[in-house]
């Protein structure tokens, strides 16, 4: 990364006169067709009134441009970016290559069924193999993300008791450990939320749980393993308890890496689910979208997916294809389309260069090298659950608090040394958060250098905390002021222009 | 008379109206605020719900009415400036009611018992 | 071990042992044993980079060659300059998640302001989002953030003449968000204002009224008078717009519209079968603490270096859980980036000659049409920028089947004999020929 800022804004580079583009002739020009009929005539108040305004810039301007950008920005392919809960494991490139393909580009998502087999039958293989392995009965694929995903799913469960006439069922439970995105996404699909407390261990109380159940439960949001990297080992007890109280159990698949290999929502006893094929199935984050949220039903749950799905039918000859079909008992529609089908042929190119025995090893080898991590670093911060972790674990900031050093500080430190932050302030269980989620992807080398670096900064916070507290110091930038930003809002560049002057 | 609630209003009364706002220990732990969402002139709060909120760079909190009432006047300050409420939290008020029923009051903590709570908080 | 994974059996040893378990699955003694996996899954086994190309070469097999298309229905074949596609396969832009650390996400920081004010320009509005997955949600999104800001009012109206698959997803959001839509009926196949008249006199509740521009039959609509009739009623004008028509189009900001919404496929993404697209989702500034998703602000640091930072975090789903506008996490950072390349390379001049050469090209296959003679428009005299509804007396089935096998595709089948027909700068004179001359073989059936 370049730790220099470029910080240019490309409407500070236009010039007037200047084009990056050259549209084809279309050998149209003025001609009209003999005894044609001209359309009708635009309005000139149904035209833009105001000139449009936009940079104008050469093609080799936009490049440098856009390059320079870039190389103030950190990513997976720049670094080690140990960022709990998102899953940022390397994004392999065969996957590029085949979103990209051709075929796939340029179809419309209007063409007919017919002309479109082959995406159906991507399409379909990729629902099968997410089955296969969420261990569900169906899979639809068109939620754009994670947050999406959690939504559609939420629909189906309402969708379910709707169905059976049990209308009073508005209450949707939650862990107080949750993401905040699981609240919002029930509020969204007009359910109430109940929080269930945690264990000191963070797992479900059950003790807790189990007065909450009644008629009016819809159902219970949870991620096995937990916010905490530590695995619901409850759940089979938990899931028996939410289903003889008429709810159902829904699977956040953040957390599901560590699964791989390992055991299947759908044998848990979840009901419904989601993924988020930028976390598990390595599509790219792409500085926070396009991502995918495919959501998982039990056999039974199948015909209240959202419109439209993707069926497999027989053809008159005898040979399969596949159909579009808009269920009369779906929840209704979340997408116009078939969902980020390019996102979706990366997940697939990502199952099958993977292979079966390949998937297998994601889980255990993510698990080991987290554990792995927090087994070296617990002398220096402070652990607050022991035990083995999953996938990812938490640290309630340093050991040695007598500095004040906060976990910020120790983020921003990372930064320093070229390492992405961890996720920080989350879970709100303790008040110094320090979630570490370093994926299978990683080698034992870089896991060691950023354990060296890590007990660096410990020592730092003893012997000369103002570099911890002051850092970063070699970033493009240091210290943007948050609050300035937030009290007077400048999102555009005429308005910064404006507070310029 | 001014009166606390556990979720760290207060309610300023004179007369038969009340100046609603958060405690000096509230704006402390919410560090430095960047926005105050209030209700309208004529909304009608109920003691215990949410009338608005209140946002500092990463967090925010609900403002939970410590009494019922009409409001009548809002804090138009705190529109241009909210950081006032850090400033003096105690004279920036957020919303002016109507007080409804003077007996909520009671269940309200006094300014020494609201301090033994925060402390023991 | 695959080719991913860098363990060596030396790395697992030794850092089992520092876990002080023997084994992999010693990792996994909490979880019940009958919930353990006992065999691999049931998929194929690894394969080489070239097994992975030809097993989706033979997908591609499957799909019919089209190479002129002629469909829209909101989604265009556009001119998708090479800059734009190798620029956003830049690492340090695919391979980063939200910008959560500013000092080192300038990039994505920067080019998200960059597009913000870009479709500030382009809507003629005072903020914009960058965070909606596709025209659709935005929509729902935008209904939302009305209801939101009437507090009390759960009414939202939507034209007649919003397309079918937006409305379908306004309607699922709607109705598990408790929110009730009515549909404003259409006539001509535009609005009927005086119907939404009567509406927002019958009505108390209305939160927000939804109207398209250019609309589900491709139709530009007047909405003169339509703003000062929904503000009377205090409610907010919606407007879904299709992104790149606004260089040629009058702008929701111009027509008092208080939200844009809609999909910005047309500002250059590839079709790809559906996505990924990018919703866009523009406000007045009075509705910037409504506004879902995230907003990059401008600021500067403690070196006065300008810079950028997400701001207004506190409105999110992070923060405010259920009680934030929306639940929306992403930030469509990619499909933001896309946009603005591609608006930087086209600037003013190019969006306004790929909306003239659309409509060029739209007429002369008008005009073609009409001369072959034994079709019509469906809604005659109603002005359209590039795309239009074409109601004919051949067999429209026909006509799709016979025009696919020459490779192209003509337009959406719709119902009633109708296509509804577009055109961009990507088709020629030859193209439209050739599609006319098909259509004269199946009139002749």
């Amino acid at each position: 990364m370049n730790r220099e800022l470029y910080g240019k804004l490309v409407f500070e580079l236009s010039r007037p006169g200047r084009r990056g583009y050259r549209l084809p002739d279309n050998h149209i020009g003025e001609v009209h067709t003999e005894g044609g009929q001209q359309p009708p005539v635009i309005a000139d108040a149904l035209l833009r009134q105001q000139p449009l305004r936009l940079p104008q810039c050469d093609e080799l301007t936009v490049v440098r441009h856009y390059n320079n950008m870039s190389t103030n920005n950190f990513g997976v392919d720049t670094g080690f970016y140990p960022l709990g809960s998102c899953t940022m494991k390397y994004n392999p490139k065969i996957n590029e290559e085949m979103a990209s393909h051709e075929a796939f580009v340029n179809v419309h998502p209007a063409a007919p069924d017919n002309a479109v087999q082959g995406n159906l039958e991507l399409y379909y293989t990729l629902q099968r193999s997410l089955s296969e392995i969420g261990g569900m009965a169906e899979f639809t694929l068109n939620p754009f993300a994670g947050a999406h995903g959690e939504l559609t799913g939420l629909m189906v469960i309402r969708a379910y008791h709707d169905a059976r006439g049990d209308k009073a069922r508005r209450k949707i439970i939650v862990p107080d450990s949750a993401h905040g995105t699981n609240p919002a996404s029930a509020a969204v699909a007009g359910l109430e939320v109940v929080e269930v407390k945690s264990r000191p261990d963070g797992t479900v109380d059950v003790d807790d749980l189990r007065p909450l159940l009644d008629e009016t439960v819809a159902g219970m949001m949870m991620t096995n393993p937990n916010t905490l990297g530590i695995f619901e080992k409850d759940i089979p007890e938990i899931a028996r308890l939410v289903h003889e109280a008429g709810g159902l159990m829904y699977y956040d698949g953040a957390n599901l890496n560590p699964m791989l290999g390992i055991a299947r929502p759908g044998d848990m006893g979840f009901d419904v689910m989601h993924i988020n094929l930028h976390k598990t199935f390595s599509t790219p984050h792409g500085g926070g979208g396009p991502g995918s949220g495919p959501v998982g039903v039990r056999a039974g749950l199948e015909k209240f997916l959202p419109n439209p799905r993707v069926v497999k039918i027989e053809n008159a000859d005898g040979t399969m294809g596949y159909r579009l079909e808009m269920g009369a008992d779906a929840l209704g529609s979340i997408s116009a389309t078939l969902g980020n089908f390019a996102v979706q042929a990366r997940a697939l190119s990502y199952i099958m260069s993977l292979g079966s025995e390949g998937l297998m090893d994601v889980g255990p080898l993510a698990t080991l090298n987290a554990n792995y991590v927090k087994e070296c670093l617990k002398d220096d911060y402070l652990l607050p659950v022991e035990g083995v972790c999953k996938h990812e674990f938490v640290f309630d900031g340093l050991r040695d608090k007598s500095e004040h050093i906060t976990t910020l500080n120790v983020a921003k430190r990372l930064l320093d040394h070229g390492y992405h932050a961890p996720t920080i302030y989350f879970p709100l269980l303790f008040h110094e958060s320090l979630m570490i989620e370093p994926t299978e992807t990683e080698s034992k080398e870089t896991l060691d250098e950023f354990i060296a670096v890590m007990h660096d900064i410990a020592r730092e916070a003893r012997e000369t905390p103002d570099v911890v507290r002051n850092a970063p110091h070699n970033t493009p930038i240091t210290h943007p002021d948050d609050t300035a930003a937030a009290l007077n809002p400048v999102v555009t560049f005429d308005a910064l222009e404006q507070t310029e002057e | 008379m001014i009166r606390f609630s556990e979720s760290h209003e207060y309610v300023r009364v004179e007369g038969d109206f009340g100046f609603i706002g958060i405690s000096d220990y509230a704006q402390k732990q919410l560090g430095n605020v960047v926005y105050v969402d209030m209700p309208e002139v004529g909304d009608e709060l109920e003691k215990g719900e949410d009338f608005g909120a209140i946002e500092s760079v990463k967090a925010a909190s609900d403002l939970i009415s410590p009494v019922s009432g009409e409001v009548v006047e809002i804090n138009e300050a705190l529109e241009e400036n909210p950081r006032l409420v850090n400033q003096d939290a105690m004279a920036n008020w957020i919303v002016k009611v109507k007080l409804a029923d003077m007996s909520e009051l009671d269940d309200l903590m006094n300014q020494d018992d609201y301090e033994s709570f925060c402390k023991n908080g | 071990m695959h080719r991913y994974f860098p363990h060596t059996p030396q790395d697992i040893a030794s850092m089992l042992d520092k876990c002080g378990v023997s084994d992999l699955r010693g990792l996994y003694s909490d979880v019940p044993e009958e919930l353990m996996l006992t065999a691999p899954y049931a998929l194929p086994q690894e394969m080489s980079e070239k097994e992975v190309r030809d097993r989706f070469g033979a997908f591609a097999a499957k799909n019919r060659k089209i190479d002129v298309c002629f469909a829209g229905g909101g989604f265009y074949d556009h001119y998708v300059p090479a800059a734009a596609v190798s620029l956003i396969g830049r690492s340090e832009f695919l391979t980063a998640y939200t910008p959560y650390q500013p000092e080192i996400s300038q990039g994505t920081l920067q080019y998200i302001f960059e597009y913000q004010t870009m479709m500030c320009r382009l809507t003629g509005m005072d903020i914009s989002n960058a965070s909606m997955y596709d025209g659709a949600t935005a929509t729902a999104e935008a209904m939302m953030m009305a209801v939101a800001a009437a507090k009390k009012r759960r009414r939202i109206l939507v034209s007649a003449t919003l397309g079918d698959a937006v409305r379908r997803v306004v309607d699922t959001y709607a109705r598990y968000h408790g929110i009730t839509v009515d549909t404003i009926e259409a006539e001509d196949g535009v609005m009927s204002v005086a119907a939404l008249e009567r509406m927002l006199e019958a009505y108390a509740d209305v939160a927000g009224v939804i109207v398209a521009q250019p609309n589900r039959y491709g139709i530009i609509e007047d909405f003169t008078g339509v703003a000062d009739m929904v503000h009377a009623r205090k409610a907010l004008l919606i407007m879904n717009c299709i992104a790149a028509d606004l260089a040629a189009l009058r702008t929701p900001g111009e027509w008092g519209a208080d939200i844009a919404c809609g999909d910005a496929q047309s500002l250059g993404i590839p079709l790809s079968f559906g996505g990924p697209y990018l919703g866009y989702l523009c406000a007045r500034k009075a509705l910037m603490r409504k506004m879902p998703g995230r907003i990059v602000g401008a600021t500067t640091d403690d070196r006065g270096r300008r810079c950028f930072v997400l701001t207004l975090q506190a409105r999110e789903q992070h923060i405010r859980r259920d009680k934030a506008t929306s639940n929306i996490c992403s930030n469509q950072g990619l499909m933001t980036l896309y946009v603005a390349i591609y608006m930087s390379l086209l600037g003013a001049d190019g969006l306004k000659e790929i909306a003239y050469r659309g409509h060029q090209c739209a007429a002369y296959l008008f005009e073609s049409l009409m001369a072959a003679g034994g079709c019509r428009l469906k809604y005659p005299g109603q002005p359209f920028l590039n795309e239009f509804l074409m109601e004919f007396d051949c067999d429209v089935d026909l006509l799709m089947e016979r025009s696919i096998e020459a490779g192209i595709l003509p337009g959406i089948r719709m119902d009633g004999n109708c296509l509804l027909m577009a055109a961009t700068e990507m088709q020629t004179r030859e193209d439209v020929d050739c599609l006319v001359e098909i259509y004269k073989s199946v009139c002749e059936n």
